[in-house]
């Protein structure tokens, strides 16, 4: 029996056509994964039936009749509900209150009735909750289950799962599989958003591919493979010979050893990583965001300190040394998010001047001569269109970045450390920021390049190593590279690759 | 055509913001003006004696600088501790941290010329002030701490401090009172002018206006203060190091309040009472936000609301009212300013 019919949705977000046209079918007691790369339209589409988004074309039909899904409060009435990849728990509060906020008759409230509510609910689902613990002292993996009590709680047949796994550990991915597995043979139908092959393989009975907006198709997980749903998700056959953990030949500049970290939600991010980085070379990392590239590129900018290993530059190991000694030790970097790398509230000239304060400073003073001497000199030789004194918020994406770049280059820098340097500029300041980094290379630097344009780690690299979950996937040469590979060892389909 | 218009959230543009204190101070009045109504005073008579007649005489006017003195003092404190992202609330604390070593100094130095025993006082209370900062301050660098919470309430701390010592060791042993001692002579401070209170704190406060506006924008740690405040991940990726500048600002910031402590103790009361202050440190927030966290805004604004404590005084002389309508006023401002603070960050947009 179909229990939700999804015809020709489309939906436009100003120019970017993320949902074209779309088909999607959801039959009463299966797992459908919907599969696809960051920004295939997977959340939107879902939105949608969640009544987040409107769409702009197409007709939802629910149980058969065609519904109009004005919020998700409709969509819960309509029996859709979905946990999102953030959590929208109150942590003062406990459990149970959570669970039934905003869906508990009448205004009064007794906190033994709602617990014991939830109790049976609890047990009814096979969902294990503690009612009356208030949610800020939970887990991620027990906040989730939570969220997944709570739309059921409220007597719903289809759930919806953005990416639930990004958040767990592996033992909390295994218990979220059981209980899904649960729901499924009680009748309940899931729809399940990942971008991993292997979770995917695992868990559902049907993938419907998006790519770039549009429905690729749908098949039955026992007729398919990890290969054919790679090469659905990213385009083309997939081809060519891998030579794993590639070494590169020129003289090491930064060697990575072991190295181990946590991120920010407290979660492992960095495992056992290793990796080596020449003179005259462009390393690419790519990778699906969220797979550790920031915290390694906050480790190597001395803000995050490792639990494990080693980061040698030359001969010195840097991983516990602090943004200020790396800097003078020779390292350019650019960060992942420009807001990070400047001060808006400060002018150009005061941002240029702060990396190397002490440059500028005799007995405490600052030289403001050579300030503005140094701002106006970088002004000029990297094209940036502000004068020394302007706020820096009041400047261009593009030309914050060229801002960035001339503090990080112009010290000669025997290692550059680009995070996403490109991300949100037009094609004008992106093609000089590439130069610029060919140039680093040439003249010897050792380069870093951090990105998820797989475009650029393609036409930049001389080597390419790839992340997932925190691990280097593999590393190969560029030549042998192709987008379905790199996207392959992305989606964590490492294994099969090494079998080609 | 017809026009329309949208707030938009992008900075104001710089005239605008040059004109937020004005507009500020032009609704409080009409706010307090409705306030007036109430007590059915004379609106326009009222506003005369807050803000004209302390300014009318010599002597009024001058009362007007020795009132601001100590504000100025705060509100440079706050200012610099506010530029730099750390919300130093306990100006009032570090204040009476150096109004009781100058009390206490100023007892002991009476052997010493004061050529000596004021710049003792001085050093005294500003190590004071920064010693009353320091415990905030460490707890906020080495444990995250929030110093809103902790330097408030270091502030009722020293109170109680002070109950004790002037209801113990330094009960006046001739009145019975609890106040201080007086202090020595050669530590009173000097006066500027004939037939006025205006001492020699105030070309201290002067003094320390310059300084703060010295640290912020001519030295490098004033550099690395306000790239803190205005953007610590930022600052924390170009190698600044966050807990060592919040630490400096913290202790700087305490010890500029406390040499407050010595204009009150040492400029015009020569004693200690737990009524010295009037909430000196709390204004100097005021102060400080009025002034747009700029040292010389800060200073302007310091004696603006040294004139509206003047005006309160004169308005409820001279018109028989509660002297606490001043306090009303200043609060109103406080609340209007703060209002219109938030509006910096906005724009209004012609749409067409």
């Amino acid at each position: 029996m179909v229990v939700i019919q999804m015809r020709g949705i489309s939906k436009r977000f100003g120019s970017v056509l993320a949902n074209d046209k779309v088909d999607f079918e959801l039959i009463k007691g299966e797992v459908h994964a919907l599969l696809g790369e960051n920004g295939a339209g997977k959340t939107t589409l879902m939105r949608i039936l969640y009544g987040l988004y409107q769409e702009d074309d197409g007709e939802i039909l629910i149980n058969g009749i065609s519904s109009q899904i004005n919020s998700p409060k409709d969509a819960i009435l309509k029996g859709v509900g979905m946990v999102s990849q953030h959590f929208t728990l109150v942590s003062p509060l406990t459990v149970a209150e959570n669970i039934v906020l905003g869906f508990n008759p009448g205004i009064r409230l007794n906190p033994l009735d709602i617990e014991e509510k939830v109790k049976k609910a609890s047990d009814r689902f096979g969902v294990v909750v503690n009612p009356s613990a208030l949610v800020r002292h939970l887990s991620v993996g027990e906040r989730q289950r939570v969220e997944i009590l709570k739309a059921l709680y409220r007597n719903i047949n289809v759930l919806i799962l953005d990416e639930p796994t990004a958040v767990l550990v592996p033992q909390e991915v295994d218990t979220l599989f059981e209980s899904l597995e649960r729901l499924r043979r009680e009748g309940l139908s899931i729809i399940f958003i990942s971008h991993k092959l292997n979770e995917v393989m695992t868990i559902s009975d049907r993938i419907t591919v998006l790519r770039d907006g549009r429905c690729i198709g749908t098949v039955l997980k026992q007729d398919s493979s990890e290969a054919e749903l790679a090469r659905m998700m990213v385009g083309r056959e997939t081809y060519g010979v891998t030579r794993p953990d590639e070494e590169c030949t020129g003289k090491p500049v930064l060697r990575i050893k072991n190295i181990s970290a946590f991120g920010s939600k407290g979660l492992v991010a960095l495992k056992d990583i290793s990796l080596t980085v020449c003179e005259n070379e462009i390393l690419g990392l790519a990778g699906v965001s969220g797979n550790g590239q920031s915290e390694l590129a906050k480790v190597l900018s001395g803000l995050l300190k490792p639990t494990n290993g080693q980061v040698l530059l030359g001969e010195t190991e840097i991983s516990r040394k602090n943004p200020a000694e790396i800097t003078s030790l020779g390292v350019g970097r650019i960060p992942e998010d420009r807001q990070e790398g400047l001060v808006g509230e400060l002018t150009v000239e005061e941002n240029l001047a702060l990396e190397r304060l002490g440059e500028f400073t005799r007995n405490g003073t600052v030289n403001w001569k050579k300030v503005r001497g140094n701002a106006v000199e970088l002004i000029s030789q990297y094209q940036i269109k502000a004068n020394p004194t302007d706020a820096t918020r009041k400047l261009s994406g593009g030309n914050m970045q060229k801002l960035i770049l001339a503090r990080a280059l112009s010290k000669k820098p025997k290692l550059v450390i680009a995070a996403q340097p490109t991300r949100g500029l037009d094609v004008g300041a992106t093609e000089y920021v590439r130069n610029r980094l060919l140039e680093e290379k040439n003249n010897g630097a050792a380069v870093l390049l951090i990105s998820e344009d797989l475009e650029e780690i393609l036409s930049l690299s001389d080597r390419i190593a790839v992340m997932f979950e925190g691990r280097i996937a593999g590393i190969l040469d560029a030549k042998n590279a192709t987008e379905e590979l790199l996207g392959l060892l992305m989606s964590g389909a490492k294994e099969m690759i090494n079998e080609v | 055509m017809k026009f329309r218009f949208r707030i938009e959230r992008t900075p104001s543009p710089l005239w605008m913001i040059a004109l937020l204190p004005v507009i500020a101070v032009v609704i409080t009045f009409v706010i307090s003006m409705l306030i007036l109504q109430i007590v059915k005073a004379n609106p326009f008579e009222a506003f005369y004696y807050i803000l004209i007649s302390p300014l009318s005489t010599r002597t009024s006017a001058l009362e007007v600088l020795v009132k601001a003195t100590p504000l100025i003092l705060t509100s440079s404190a706050v200012t610099l501790a506010f530029a730099s992202g750390y919300w130093n609330i306990g100006a009032e604390g570090q204040f009476f941290a150096g109004a009781i070593t100058a009390a206490f100094l100023g007892t002991q130095v009476g052997a010493m010329p004061s050529y000596i025993a004021i710049p003792l006082m001085f050093m005294g209370a500003f190590l004071a002030g920064m010693i009353w900062a320091f415990i905030p301050a460490w707890l906020k660098v080495k444990m995250n701490v929030d110093e809103v919470v902790t330097t408030l309430l270091m502030n009722y701390v020293i109170l109680f401090f002070l109950s004790f010592l002037l209801n113990g060791p330094w009960r006046d042993p001739v009145s019975g009172w609890p106040q201080s001692p007086a202090i020595a002579d050669s530590a009173v401070l000097p006066k500027l002018l004939e037939r006025s209170r205006l001492h020699l704190g105030f070309i201290v406060a002067i003094m320390a206006v310059i300084l703060v506006w010295f640290i912020l924008s001519k030295t490098a740690l004033g550099l690395q203060m306000r790239a803190v405040g205005k953007g610590k991940d930022a600052a924390r990726f170009m190698g600044v190091n966050i807990g060592r500048t919040l630490f400096l600002t913290a202790l700087i910031s305490g010890g500029i309040a406390g040499l407050a402590g010595v204009t009150e103790v040492a400029g015009i009361h020569f004693h200690i009472t737990d009524a010295i202050s009037d909430g000196f440190g709390y204004t100097g927030i005021i102060g400080a936000t009025l002034g747009n966290l700029n040292p010389w805004g800060a200073g302007l604004a310091a004696i603006f609301l040294g004139l509206i404590a003047t005006g309160a005084q004169s308005v409820s002389r001279s018109m028989d009212l509660p002297v606490f309508l001043g306090n009303v006023v200043q609060a109103i401002l406080l609340l209007v300013t703060l209002s219109i603070i938030l509006l910096r960050n906005y724009s209004i947009k012609k749409v067409t």
